[in-house]
């Protein structure tokens, strides 16, 4: 199943880009994919938990994901 | 009840005017700016952006949250993102209540929680040309802020009650 991975901000900036998109295995969770993106050049920069989000809710790590879910990485609010 | 986010400099009166009611008693508009310092740094502009969908979704969760503890439906929250110059507003709460504390609690629960939970992060851009993700989870802002620990930058902000 396909699921996207939204970024924003520094986490943007680090990865360089602003979304991916990865094939996951059913059952798989929101650590697995933020698993996924540790592998990549620049995540060595990210928080070891940063917040999650699936689908526009803020989500834990052990959450099942579904397929077409939007999962985000969301970086420390600075909102205000 | 509104929540939204906007590009467009945000009217402060007009969401005052919005919330406004007979039965209301008190108003309390709370307006955030962006400062000329952070830190020791001058700052001469921010740069606000927001995972927008997310932002609006709990931005209404927390209007929610606060009409039901505080007992109004008179609440309007617009943030800005884009770029921001000095002096202008990022956000506005416009709260109204028949009684001033309830209106200055909602107030204050709407802005607190916001800050906490809102996805919105702003790139700072300081009088040298460079420019810095302002990092809430650095503690560098959170130094001497006022009594309440989970408040950002409080400092920053001017609030009106009108009556």
């Amino acid at each position: 199943m396909t699921v996207t991975v939204l970024l924003f901000a520094s986490y943007a900036d680090s990865l360089g880009a602003r979304s991916m998109r990865f094939d996951m295995p059913q059952g798989a969770t929101v650590a697995d994919v933020l698993g996924r993106v540790r592998a990549l050049p620049g995540a060595d920069r990210l928080p070891s938990e940063p917040l999650m989000a699936v689908n526009e809710r803020y989500a834990r790590g052990t959450r099942v994901l579904e397929a077409g879910d939007e999962v985000a990485i969301i970086p420390p609010v600075a909102g205000g | 009840m509104r929540t939204t986010i906007v590009h467009a400099p945000i009217d402060a009166a007009a969401l005052m005017a919005e919330v406004a009611r007979n039965s209301n008693g008190a108003t309390v508009l709370f307006v955030g700016t962006v400062r000329d310092l952070n830190d020791g740094r001058p700052v001469n502009g921010m740069e606000y952006t927001a995972y927008r969908s997310m932002a609006e979704r709990e931005m209404a969760d927390i209007a929610h949250e606060a009409a039901t503890r505080f007992g109004t439906m008179d609440i309007v929250v617009e943030h800005r993102i884009g770029v921001l110059e000095l002096g202008e507003a990022s956000v506005v709460i416009a709260v109204a209540h028949p009684h001033r504390g309830e209106a200055y609690d909602a107030s204050r629960y709407v802005i607190e929680q916001l800050k906490q939970r809102v996805p919105i992060w702003k790139l700072e851009q300081y009088e040298d040309g460079t420019r810095e993700w302002v990092s809430a989870g650095s503690g560098k802002r959170e130094e001497g802020s006022g009594p309440i620990g989970t408040h950002l930058d409080a400092d920053d902000d001017s609030v009106v009650e009108a009556r």
